[in-house]
């Protein structure tokens, strides 16, 4: 094969483009600009961590299924786990949205990134929603059957029966963390390809 | 296994929730601790100084 | 050509200037293990919620009066599940966004038949019983509105029904077969069977709640428990969890809608919240191109805490 050949292939093509986007260095940074200075910016991270730890817990409690923690002390403590990490999740990232709205994160050709974050908070609120929804018990039954109200006055209740507790489970266990984790690793691979959000240049508040 | 015997909570929030009234606004005492949490967290995050200063001005 | 004028809420100025030693890898692990470690300490120290699910069984021996006008409810249609609308049977139109009738368009999904599903298919699983069977014979031969009659009969004397020596007591006559029905449909739902009947209808296996749930959401006893939990609409629920556990501070601007007017007292009111939470979204979504809402992290100044370092350097230069 000559040189032209290879250089045609669609492999090495995708290889050229991603490493002419996202070098090593890129992906894996030893250095940040030095403007990279506050307490502000560890929430990013500790939103992914908490994302990490939540689908972490919830593989152990697929381990035992879906009724384990209603008869089991380990797996109350698992659920109790589950349940606390969604909320460090949440806390984190609500305190990160609030950062880079403050920050205007979207300024430089950024709107992407900030876009990809609202999106994977509208889908961790849909996960949560069906994790709600899955735990088979008192508060499952109250909040679907109170939910469904909001859900099919849109139309969309006719397919998403909040009612149906599998079609819940699966949506919690499978579909919506794919949309929620795919989702993010755009969102940091964003970060990554266009670096952290410079600051405002000074005297910018007083420009119209 | 000692160490799984933790399903009895040292302090388990099962009783009833305590709320708080204000108008026609609702808001349980569990909650407003997680709002007011994240707000201090804002603000401390602001305002705390962040370590690492020594050893900059690489180069760009 | 002319040079882009900068927009300091869209563009943002090139680096010029130094870096610094940054491992992320250090970084991301050490969130790891504090985000597990307060995971564990806040699980060891308040658990979790789990208040057990109610059956139709908890529900009749509880409240056997409300369940039982709950079963009349379904037999006279006047039930919220019977004047539903889309997606579970025609009976009405539903909600309306505007002209937008969203659920109607989208039809009949999941068809519910509360006469058939929540009363005479159940008692006819049953087993042989001689004076159910002979009762449902007599409702399955009589006309519509012969039917109508005996029902509507029953439900003017069931204002004043009790439950009496374990048995369900109306006083009215003319009511056909409606007194057994709904008395062996108490009895029926008493002893577990209906809880049971209600989920087999599709087969042996099931996971789809659809049918119990909506039966248990037409009665008193679910939302009763539910106030008592602090978990009802007027009361901020969606925002509330059981106990004294945190629930979901985030649903506050969700939940907020339904407390005031007009949404407090429309008809509309799920589809007009819907609406408007899924504007917010939008704006939230697409705020780095809305002018002034862009704007305020600039003019607000908050900023200048972020980035403080950076602006007293450029002073000291």
């Amino acid at each position: 094969m000559s040189t032209t050949e290879i250089d045609r292939q669609w492999t090495t093509r995708l290889r050229k483009r991603v490493a002419g986007k996202l070098p090593p260095e890129k992906l894996l940074p030893d250095t940040q600009p030095t403007y990279v200075s506050s307490w502000i910016y560890v929430f990013g991270v500790t939103t992914m961590a908490a994302l990490i730890v939540v689908i972490a817990t919830g593989c152990v409690l697929a381990i035992r299924g879906p009724q384990w923690w209603h008869t089991s002390s380990v797996g109350l403590f698992v659920n109790s786990t589950h349940l606390w990490s969604v909320e460090i999740f949440f806390f984190a990232m609500v305190v990160h949205l609030w950062g880079k709205y403050f920050m205007a994160a979207w300024r430089g050709g950024r709107a992407m990134t900030w876009m990809t974050g609202v999106v994977t908070f509208l889908t961790s609120i849909a996960a949560a929603f069906t994790g709600y929804a899955s735990q088979s018990n008192f508060d499952s039954q109250w909040i679907t059957t109170q939910a469904k109200d909001g859900i099919n006055a849109t139309g969309a209740g006719a397919y998403f029966n909040v009612l149906n507790l599998g079609q819940m489970l699966m949506w919690h266990i499978v579909l919506l963390p794919l949309v929620a984790v795919l989702l993010t690793m755009i969102h940091v691979l964003l970060v990554r390809v266009k670096g952290v959000v410079p600051p405002f240049e000074v005297g910018a508040e007083v420009r119209r | 296994m000692a160490l799984f015997n933790l399903s009895a909570a040292l302090l388990p929030l099962n009783t009833l929730g305590r709320y708080l009234h204000w108008h026609f606004i609702e808001l349980s005492v569990a909650n407003f601790i997680v709002i007011v949490l994240m707000i201090v967290t804002f603000v401390a995050a602001l305002l705390l100084p962040f370590p690492g200063r020594r050893g900059r001005k690489e180069s760009p | 050509m002319t040079k882009k004028a900068f927009r300091p809420d869209v563009d943002a100025p090139t680096w010029r200037g130094g870096h610094s030693p940054y491992d992320i890898i250090k970084e991301g692990s050490i969130a790891l293990l504090v985000v597990a470690v307060l995971t564990v300490v806040f699980s060891v120290v308040f658990g979790s919620p789990d208040e057990h699910a109610i059956t139709i069984k908890t529900w009749s021996n509880a409240a056997p009066v409300d369940f039982a006008t709950t079963a009349l409810n379904e037999l006279n249609g006047t039930s919220t599940t019977a004047q539903y609308g889309a997606p579970y049977n025609k009976a009405s139109t539903g909600q309306q966004l505007g002209p937008l009738t969203l659920a109607k368009w989208v039809g009949v999904r999941i068809g519910v038949n509360t006469v058939n599903d929540f009363v005479i298919d159940p008692l006819k699983s049953q087993p042989s019983q001689p004076i159910l069977m002979a009762d449902l014979a007599q409702w399955k031969s009589a006309t519509g509105s012969t039917r109508s009659g005996w029902v509507t009969n029953y439900t003017t004397a069931a204002a004043q029904m009790k439950f009496v020596n374990n048995q369900i007591v109306v006083n009215t006559t003319n009511a056909g077969p409606v007194p057994v029905m709904i008395e062996d449909l108490t009895q029926m739902a008493r002893s577990g069977a209906l809880d049971q009947a209600l989920i087999t209808q599709a087969g042996f296996y099931t996971t789809n709640y659809t049918l119990p749930l909506l039966f248990l959401s037409d009665g008193t006893y679910l939302a009763n428990l539910a106030e008592h939990q602090h978990l009802a609409g007027y009361q901020y629920g969606m925002m509330n969890e059981t106990g004294n556990y945190p629930g979901q501070a985030w649903l506050w601007l969700y939940s907020f809608w339904y407390q005031i007017p007009p949404f407090n007292t429309s008809p509309n009111a799920d589809v007009l919240v819907w609406g408007l939470m899924m504007l917010a979204s939008l704006g939230l979504l697409l705020a780095p191109f809305i002018p002034g809402i862009r704007s305020i992290p600039r003019k607000s100044r908050v900023y200048r805490l972020v980035w403080r370092e950076y602006y007293r350097d450029q002073k000291k230069t």
